[in-house]
């Protein structure tokens, strides 16, 4: 039977990379000197890992590097040497180059020789000379024409789960074997333990057997018994071995050890070829780990469904109206199905944020070494689950956001010191689930936004009029507007002409917010709310004239009457409602929109107050309908982006309603040219 | 036909053993670590157990050594899947109470004749 | 992409899929201002009735809004409007030609013609180039002209035409 290994690569990878992600958050979590030594034995078992699956799976080149790697740790595991930077330094170097190389092997492209060569040379040389060279071709194979073997178990050897019988018969498969026994050791049978060995054997083997291949049988047994092999007496044999070659003195069963790998790789180098078309097409397709756990909870939901379909369809076939009762209790069971099945499709998609969080810590090291600053990371929430699809797109801004604290936020030890502060400096990332979105915050104890800095660089851009008084948090707002950047040094660590506008851009464009809040001298704390998902929404349905949309849930503060003489004209801001002590922008939806139905009369209407980034805006609308879970389907897909729209949904009765952005709504209100009708472009 | 425990904490190492062994007749259980293994085999009984040696949570050779208190796989074959061929390590596997062990990396063809050798 | 299935009852009449003859060009021909269209009939999704759409706030007057097309947003264009012809209010009878548009990435537009006509076979030496003859549509959005059945047909450029920039 051969079985092809090739069917599993697609999990040796898998499992390789996470086990190369733990490597790495282990060694950037390590302490110099004082390792934690559960951290140094996972580190361990994800090389050892993957030594042990690249052999089994034909990686030769992959196994043979992460051989020298996984000697590295088992000394670091065995205290036998010390934790240094130069190691841990080296150590992440070689995660770098083993994700390398696997990348290539599942891309079956070729690996780069020169990094993986200069990598291992580093690492021998760190090994130094006791690095332990393969031991050397077995002892020459002694043969003779018969052995002479005497086999006394120890008395627990049957608890070892070893049987001398099965010993017997792999004897037997290789010679004429007789078997003598010695029944002195037996006790009486009041004494007797069944459980224990108190017999012993003389066994003469006849045939051209090596006595390698003896010792290969009893190794599983040396120790656990008293074994001498001697060569059989015998005329044919001119050179008799004079000595019983005692057990300890066996070859080392490295031998045989050794030729393994090598035999292993050429077995599977031509699986390997074979699989190359598939497994690049594998690697190409996007996939994600659902726990059994959630499909057995979805196979459940089905299975319901289900029920409730063949109920309705049955009370469907004979229906009269006395079972009206039995109809409508269906439905609602119906309904109630379909509501937990999206749940639980929803939450497929689902994944701890730590997928996000876990290249920072290896992002920190690097840059913070780069800027001689010390900092350390501190995560937290890694659980907090958020959509995958939101996940993908965070990353950047994320990624930007901390580059930013490392660069601009904290300062280096030498000012730390002078300030009073710890030399070390602190970020933190923290996540965690608030109504139905979630909340992720960067933060730093470290400078905070130079209010005077921020505000001269945005009169010099002219962002804002010189002479300006403004708030220290209208001043923080400005480094989010267009063509800001503070850095007075385009540094490779945050300057890379993305401006934190294109941070706040990308996160709106999920559906969430960014905000920042800092102290001089204390630190910045950056807040990045976003939707858990960007599939499904609450939203609350309103009617314009003869018109339906959707304000989403979440940016709803509150709806009110209006009420005669709550509405003021501001010169130049236009209609503002006075909500308690806050004076509200008002906008007409039919105005921004360029409707020609709707009430024009706002004691006849409604406001809906609604808010986007601490920005209150009152929208009139005619009649509030409906609150319901709407899918978002994007506008963009067959059409473009419109402003002041999110997207649309389809209604129950299989019209589309569009969705409201709060945002460019906002936007519109303040910029009308954006409210006005597009020109036909005609060709001349 | 035999029941089989097999305990790695690589889920490919675990999916080619099992295959390997489903492939050649036998029922197999798998397992992610000794503590999983151990829960398992405590409401079940096995023919052979195959453990990996270093895995998270519990170790393969503790596994070995809190089966060997059970009075159901006091007698049963336990090996030991490992990548240390070294004799102190195989010491400390018998030392342990493991039957034997099997060298990594191995190929399937090589863990169907210890798998058969050691069930006879 | 000649195994488009076009399960439509329009098209079923027209009957077009089992008349393909070498070499030829299918074209679908509708009737706009009493003039004579046609566009590539691979293109054509499907053929439906007017429906309501719902309409999107500050874009041009030739898009009508968006309709559901099984689950997708599909934008709708009054070509009337499109190409400054006078408008036509829409009835039962007002026609919706759903095509496939080649951009960046596929788009689905559907587009309001006054009625659909017919499925021809076209040659392509039938074909002419489009000469610049003054009329109301821009020669632009015009791959060709043929004549069928005494009829002047303009054959459109769907992906020109109902390129992004050009619906607004």
């Amino acid at each position: 039977m051969s079985i092809d290994v090739s069917q599993f690569h697609q999990v040796f990878f898998e499992e390789s990379f996470e086990g190369l992600d733990a490597m790495e958050m282990g060694l950037l979590g390590m302490q110099e000197g004082s390792p934690d030594m559960e951290i140094v034995n996972t580190i361990f078992r994800a090389a050892h890992s993957i030594k042990g699956g690249a052999g089994t799976f034909g990686f030769a080149q992959v196994s043979e590097f992460t051989h020298g790697l996984e000697t590295l740790l088992d000394q670091m595991r065995n205290g036998q040497r010390d934790v240094s930077s130069e190691a841990v330094n080296l150590l992440l170097q070689a995660v770098d180059v083993l994700r390398e190389m696997l990348t290539a092997v599942q891309q079956s492209e070729d690996v780069d020789c020169w990094r993986v060569n200069e990598v291992s040379t580093q690492i021998e040389a760190l090994l130094g000379s006791d690095s332990d060279l393969p031991a050397a071709e077995a002892p020459s194979e002694a043969t003779a024409s018969g052995w002479l073997i005497d086999f006394k178990p120890h008395p627990h050897l049957l608890q070892t789960g070893n049987d001398p019988i099965r010993l017997f018969n792999e004897l037997r498969e290789l010679g004429q074997l007789t078997v003598t026994l010695n029944s002195a050791g037996l006790p009486a049978f009041s004494d007797l333990d069944p459980e224990e060995s108190y017999l012993s054997w003389q066994l003469a083997l006849e045939g051209d057997v090596s006595l390698a291949q003896i010792n290969e049988i009893f190794e599983w047994v040396e120790g656990d018994c008293d074994l001498t092999i001697s060569p059989l007496a015998s005329a044919d044999t001119a050179e008799v071995i004079d000595e019983p070659v005692a057990v300890e003195d066996m070859p080392s069963p490295q031998a045989e050890i050794i030729s393994e790998p090598a035999q292993a790789a050429n077995t599977v180098k031509s699986t390997a070829a074979e699989s190359k078309k598939a497994v690049k097409n594998d690697a190409a397709l996007a996939s994600i780990r659902v726990s059994t756990d959630k499909v057995d909870s979805l196979i459940n939901l089905v299975g319901e469904l289900v029920i409730t379909q063949s109920m309705l369809s049955q009370l469907g076939e004979n229906f009269d109206p006395s079972r009206l009762a039995q109809l409508i209790d269906g439905l609602e069971q119906l309904e109630r199905n379909t509501r937990e099945l999206q749940e639980g499709i929803m939450r497929i998609r689902m994944l701890p944020i730590s997928f996000a969080f876990n290249r920072f810590p290896r992002l920190v090291h690097d840059l913070s070494g780069k800027m001689g600053k010390q900092v350390e990371l501190q995560l937290s929430g890694e659980q907090t689950e958020l959509d995958k699809t939101v996940m993908e797109k965070i990353g950047d801004p994320l990624v930007h956001l901390v580059r930013n604290s490392l660069d601009h936020g904290l300062e280096t030890p030498e000012k730390r010191l002078a300030a009073g502060k710890p030399e070390s400096g602190l970020l933190q990332l923290n996540a965690y689930h608030q109504g139905g979105n979630i909340v992720i915050e960067i933060s730093d104890d470290g400078a905070g936004l130079n209010e005077d800095k921020i505000l001269q660089k945005a009169i010099e851009k002219g962002l804002v009029p010189a002479g300006e008084q403004l708030s220290a948090d209208k001043i923080h707002e400005l480094i989010f507007m267009p063509g800001f950047s503070t850095a007075d040094v385009v540094s490779d660590v945050s300057g890379r002409g993305v401006g934190m506008d294109v941070v706040r851009k990308n996160i709106n464009s999920l559906g969430g917010s960014v905000e920042v809040v800092s102290e001089r001298g204390v630190g910045s704390t950056f807040t990045i709310r976003l939707p858990l998902t960007l599939a499904i929404m609450d939203g609350q349905t309103i009617q314009v004239g003869d018109q339906k949309y959707i304000i989403p849930l979440i940016s709803i503060i509150e709806s009110v009457e209006i009420k005669p003489g709550t509405v003021k004209n501001v010169t130049g801001k236009g209609e503002v409602y006075t909500l308690r002590d806050e004076y509200v922008p008002l906008i007409r939806l039919r105005e921004v929109f360029n409707l020609d139905v709707g009430s024009d009369t706002l004691d006849e209407g409604l406001l809906v107050v609604v808010e986007f980034e601490d920005r209150k805006v009152g929208l009139f609308v005619d009649e509030l309908l409906a609150q319901q879970q709407v899918v978002i389907k994007s506008l963009e897909t067959n059409y473009r982006k419109v402003t002041g729209i999110a997207g649309a949904t389809i209604l129950g009765d299989g019209t589309v309603a569009l969705i409201l952005d709060i945002a460019g709504l906002q936007a519109m209100y303040r910029d009308p040219a954006l409210a006005k009708p597009l020109r036909t472009i005609q060709a001349a | 036909m035999a029941n089989i425990l097999a305990v790695d904490d690589s889920a490919s190492m675990r999916q080619m053993v099992a295959f390997t062994l489903k492939g050649a007749g036998h029922v197999v259980t798998d397992a992610e670590d000794g503590k999983h293994a151990l829960d398992i085999a405590r409401g079940r009984a096995f023919d052979l157990v195959l453990t990996d040696v270093n895995m998270p949570v519990m170790d393969g050779l503790s596994l070995t050594r809190e089966l060997r208190k059970l009075a159901n796989y006091r007698f049963i074959p336990i090996l030991v899947l490992t990548t240390e061929a070294g004799p102190e390590k195989k010491q400390e596997g018998r030392a342990a109470g493991a039957t034997g062990w099997l060298v990594k990396p191995f190929n399937p063809e090589q863990l169907l004749a210890t798998v058969k050798k050691v069930l006879g | 992409m000649t195994e488009m299935t076009l399960n439509n009852e329009i098209l079923d009449m027209f009957d077009v899929m089992g008349s393909v003859e070498e070499g030829m060009q299918q074209f679908l021909t509708f009737e706009l201002h009493s003039e004579h269209y046609g566009v590539e009939i691979l293109r054509v999704q499907e053929i439906k009735g007017w429906d309501h759409v719902t309409p999107i706030p500050n874009t041009p007057p030739h898009v009508c809004g968006v309709l559901n097309l099984r689950g997708a947003i599909v934008p709708i264009v009054d070509l009337r409007l499109f190409f400054d012809m006078p408008f036509q209010p829409y009835t039962k009878t007002t026609v919706v030609v759903v095509l496939r548009v080649e951009d960046v990435t596929p788009r689905t537009v559907g587009i309001v013609v006054d009625a659909v006509s017919d499925a021809h076979n076209v040659h392509p030496d039938d074909i002419r180039e489009t000469p610049d003859f003054g009329a109301v549509v821009s020669t632009a959005f015009i791959s060709g002209i043929t004549r069928i059945d005494d009829n002047m047909v303009m054959l459109l450029d769907v992906d020109t035409l109902l390129s992004s920039e050009q619906i607004g």
